[in-house]
């Protein structure tokens, strides 16, 4: 296969891809409607907004066929909407390109099944209506945010999905921790958009445009140190969505928005948000070597933070974030290694996409089930009774830790062998965080599903409903089947070159190379160590005390403890100096400065004694110094 | 030579008289001060073709003004006098400085002024110095003239405002007034009569002599406090009077009458009882 | 002789000004207000004969004119506020410092 250019974009204006604004449109209006009807739509909210959803979904699957019409290198379609700021992106337009309607088929196909899963879920929440509107609301923002063909819509969409993220981690706003949580999860992500806004501010004064071709395509012209700013700030706001070290921290606590959402934040949007910053951008980053370098690291450290987070957790959403974090991290670090890794990143996402949300809403299943218990530790036993939720749990989890021939044993196996080609040590961290996953995973699955029941006299675990059960079945067979399809025969690959550009040589799906081999082994370990310790002893009701290393984990790896001692108690410091430089130094200075009019004003009134002579006798001295004066000026 | 005479002598006289009339305790010579340096100035004027003027200063200040001021110097207390102790911290000192100052600088810059003989009038003033002064009032100045008796019209309308009391209520008639009179009798034994005219029963028919009652003895009523106080100074008084007087005055103080007493005229005293021992126009005109 | 007259006339407005600040009774006070007045007054009549104009002594006319006029305001005042205050003392007028 050739290495292929990035193809160039066609305008176009008919068809399925002439209305591609209509997936954004939709769930946004579905949004408005919700939100500015009031409780008037109480009682069809959530089927309009599962119907937006769907229909969004619909109108990508459309245009989705009417891109494969094209041959591969006019399959990047430019849809100009109007007119806007004319200089720094000059039209509003939409890009459809096989990278952004992926992401469109991800983002529609997962959020229509969490939203389906979401009637039967918040059924009983008296905000459910609200609920539908955010979801929509984010899907909406993701929507644009992938589907922008400039870097300025794209921020929209950026800030959009932090909005939507805000009120959906705060959805159960009266508990304090969720509260704290949004707002943690919002002002996390305001660092990370600090660095892209800085990026975008360069890339305009480098470029003189924001438009992805006016950009990406004139990467030459740029400077190396420039371009190595850049791809470092785009970093900085990746990690932030994308909750990869150092921004990671929001993460975990955006558990405690309600299940779905989690699902949907760290399946199908918000995180992946990142990953599709980097492969968009994927010229600057090539142009540079630095900032692909340190793509790479931040990607292999934190796949391995996550996974160590992941092991120690007892909560089971905070067990499956930390191997979102870890999982995320495969996908950046493929993103680093450049066009090679790219397909294997984009395929990881969206495989990832689909068991990611099938184990989460299992997750929610179970929680569901047990009167929204998510300590792991109340749980085992649970394959007898809710045997629908554990089967796709299982799949879920197969797919995850990499067995073979599910989806995820060829994605990553794909970004481990790109990693290895790339780097050795690279390569070798990441088949370590697969064993780890395997462990962890394992662990999960052994202590809810396994073991004998330690759950309360009180819990009555039953099955869910078929609506949510549904969508975890749809989710499972993507689980199963995506990852061979995408990767056997490099098809992925092939479909995305004309959006991201394809290596040098196409790599062969090898499946007894030594990589893949010592994965399958760590992973066998893994799984085997977690039996030992979690499926066939008994597991404690309280958490042991644990070694270092637990506690480490447990307090995710103290992430939190530095983010406070290195930033917080130095802003409460600086905030503690302005208030006092505000107390002191300025009240200081105005009271000051009125205390010295005032205490001046008393002494001079005391001249005003109220005696007309004294009056008198200042006029007549006026009059003297005048004469004095008309003397002297006379006399010159 | 017979105007620098003149001049000489005046100018000694209206320095001298103006530092009497600021320093002189009391106000009456202060007036009196005031009439001399005017006389002076009319002289001047006189002196210096402007003989119109002399006379308007001798008729209009002299005359006019002054009378004025000495007749609200009756009103306000003729004999009283002006402490000099200054109040006021600095007040004295400075102003005695600036006037100095300001008297040396003027006349420092007067002196500095090289000025030639005088023009002299004859040359505007061949009709007459007031005919021509006429021609210039009536003519050039006609305006300023005009308004000049608008203000001073103004200024007879203000002083009649100024002036003018409003009475609240209506004026006592004889018959109260005798009511009153002979209330007081009962409550405190004051005597209703008229008090007696000076020189009744007495051998000398002049106001410095008291008057006699029937049975000889003299009534203190009818002597006049103000020459009794010039006596006493004078030590020309009657000891008979002097004891009477020094007797009502420990009697008075007995009664520990803390009210003011200044002597007042009737025109002006609206709230004071006036004090029956003195000799009082009004009560003969009953 | 000119420079004479016009040196007794600041002599005088000078004493006039010291009595004005010195003394406290109002009628004083206004007599020194006087003093002032003519001696400039003086002052205009000389420089009349100086310049040989009769528009000095024209407007020392007026001048006596608003001198006559402003006495009689003037000592309508004092006894308007000699009536309500019980004094002359312009000293106890002192009100305007509050």
């Amino acid at each position: 296969m050739e290495p292929a250019e990035i193809a160039s974009i066609a305008q176009h204006s008919g068809g399925a891809i002439g209305v591609a604004w209509l997936m954004i449109a939709l769930p946004l209006v579905g949004a408005a409607v919700l939100l500015l009807g009031g409780r008037r739509t109480d009682k069809f909210g959530h089927l309009l907004g599962v119907l937006m959803a769907v229909a969004s979904f619909v109108v990508g699957a459309l245009v989705f066929v009417q891109l494969l019409g094209f041959a591969p290198g006019e399959r990047r379609r430019g849809v100009t909407l109007f007119e806007f700021i004319p200089g720094l992106v000059d039209n509003v337009g939409l890009l459809v390109d096989p990278l952004s309607i992926s992401f469109c088929l991800l983002i529609t196909g997962v959020g229509s099944l969490i939203h389906i899963y979401s009637i039967g879920y918040m059924a009983h929440d008296p905000a459910r209506r609200r609920f539908f509107a955010y979801l929509n609301l984010f899907v909406a923002a993701m929507l644009l945010l992938v589907l922008a063909d400039n870097y300025l819509i794209l921020f929209v969409g950026w800030e959009g999905v932090g909005l939507a993220s805000y009120l959906l981690i705060g959805f159960w706003q009266h508990k304090p921790s969720a509260a704290t949580a949004a707002k943690k999860a919002f002002i996390v992500n305001r660092v990370g958009d600090v660095g892209l806004l800085i990026a975008m501010f360069t890339i305009f004064a480098t470029f003189h445009s924001l438009t992805f071709s006016g950009v990406l395509d004139r990467t030459g012209d740029a400077s190396q140190g420039t371009l190595t700013a850049i791809g470092l700030l785009l970093l900085v706001g990746a990690c932030g969505k994308s909750a990869q070290l150092p921004l990671q921290a929001w993460l975990l606590d955006a558990m405690e928005g309600p299940t779905p959402v989690s699902a949907l934040i760290h399946a199908a949007t918000m995180v992946t948000a990142g990953v599709y910053l980097i492969v968009r951008s994927g010229p600057i980053f090539e142009g540079t070597g630095t900032a692909q370098l340190v793509v790479t690291i931040v990607g292999v450290a934190t796949l391995l933070a996550g996974a160590i987070i992941g092991t120690a957790k007892d909560d089971i959403k905070k067990a499956l974030a930390g191997s979102t974090m870890s999982q995320i991290g495969y996908m950046v670090l493929a993103a680093g290694v450049g066009p090679a890794g790219y397909a294997f990143a984009i395929a990881h996402l969206i495989t990832h996409g689909f068991f990611k949300a099938n184990l989460f809403l299992g997750a929610g299943s179970v929680m569901h089930a047990m009167n929204d218990e998510v300590d792991m530790r109340k749980y085992g036993g649970l394959r007898t009774v809710m045997p629908i939720t554990f089967a796709t749990f299982l799949i879920g989890y197969l797919a995850i830790i990499g067995f073979p021939l599910l989806s995820g044993y060829f994605t990553k196996d794909g970004i481990i062998e790109t990693a290895m080609e790339h780097s050795a040590v690279l390569g070798w961290l990441a088949v370590l965080g697969a064993g780890i996953t395997g462990f962890y995973m394992s662990r999960l699955v052994f202590m809810t599903f396994f073991g004998k029941k330690r759950w309360d006299a009180k819990a009555h675990p039953h099955e869910s409903p078929a609506v949510m059960t549904w969508p975890l079945i749809l989710l499972s067979i993507g689980s199963i089947g995506l990852g061979a399809f995408l990767i056997l025969g490099n098809r992925f690959m092939i479909f995305l070159s004309p959006a991201v550009g394809a290596p040098a040589h196409s790599p062969a799906f090898n499946p007894f190379s030594v990589p893949g081999l010592a994965t399958l082994a760590l992973v066998a370990v893994g799984a085997v160590f977690a039996w030992m310790r979690y499926g066939a002893a008994e597991v404690p009701a309280t958490a042991p005390r644990g070694s270092f290393l637990t506690t480490f984990a447990r307090r995710d790896l103290y992430g939190d403890a530095l983010n406070e001692a290195l930033f917080m108690r130095p802003g409460q410091w600086l905030t503690r100096l302005a208030v006092f430089f505000d107390n002191r130094g300025v009240d200081g200075l105005v009271n000051g400065l009125a205390a010295f009019i005032g205490g001046t004003s008393g002494r001079v009134r005391r001249i005003q004694t109220g005696f007309v002579r004294s009056y008198a006798l200042s006029i007549f001295v006026g009059a003297a110094v005048l004469v004095g004066a008309w003397f002297v000026v006379g006399n010159l | 030579m017979g105007e620098s005479i003149t001049f000489w002598v005046l100018a000694v006289v209206s320095v001298t008289a103006a530092l009497g009339l600021v320093f002189s305790r009391r106000a009456v010579y202060s007036a009196l001060m005031l009439g001399v340096v005017m006389i002076s100035l009319a002289v001047l004027y006189a002196v210096q073709d402007a003989p119109f003027l002399a006379v308007v200063q001798i008729i209009v200040y002299t005359g006019a003004v002054m009378m004025l001021f000495l007749f609200v110097l009756m009103l306000v207390g003729v004999d009283s006098s002006d402490s000099l102790v200054e109040t006021i911290k600095g007040q004295r000192f400075w102003a005695i400085v600036a006037g100095i100052g300001f008297a040396v600088l003027l006349g420092l810059g007067i002196g500095n002024v090289l000025l030639t003989a005088p023009k002299g009038l004859a040359g505007v003033t061949a009709a007459g110095n007031v005919p021509s002064l006429a021609e210039q009032i009536f003519t050039r100045h006609v305006f300023a003239f005009e308004v000049t008796s608008a203000l001073l019209i103004t200024a007879a309308l203000g002083a009649m405002v100024l002036a003018h009391r409003e009475r609240t209520e209506s004026k006592p008639t004889q018959k109260q007034l005798s009511r009153a009179r002979f209330l007081a009798f009962g409550k405190t034994g004051k005597n209703p009569a008229p008090l007696p005219g000076p020189g009744t029963y007495a051998r000398h028919n002049s106001i410095d002599m008291p008057a006699l009652l029937p049975d000889g003895a003299v009534s203190p009523l009818s002597v006049n406090r103000i020459i009794a106080r010039h006596e006493a100074i004078e030590g020309t008084i009657d000891p008979e009077i002097a004891r009477i007087l020094q007797e009502e005055a420990l009697a008075e103080q007995q009664a520990a009458d803390t009210r003011p007493t200044k002597p007042l005229d009737d025109e002006l005293g609206d709230t004071e009882p006036l004090a029956d021992t003195e000799p009082l126009v009004e009560e003969d005109a009953k | 002789m000119t420079t004479h007259y016009l040196v007794l006339s600041a002599l005088l407005f000078a004493i006039g000004g010291v009595g004005v600040l010195v003394r406290r009774n109002a009628i004083v006070v206004f007599m020194c207000v006087e003093l002032m007045l003519n001696a400039c007054n003086l002052a205009f009549v000389t420089f009349a004969r100086q310049n040989g104009s009769l528009d000095g002594q024209v407007i020392a006319f007026f001048v006596m004119i608003v001198a006559a006029a402003e006495v009689v305001i003037g000592l309508a005042i004092i006894v308007t506020i000699f009536r309500t205050r019980r004094s002359a003392s312009v000293d106890d007028a002192s009100l305007l410092k509050h």
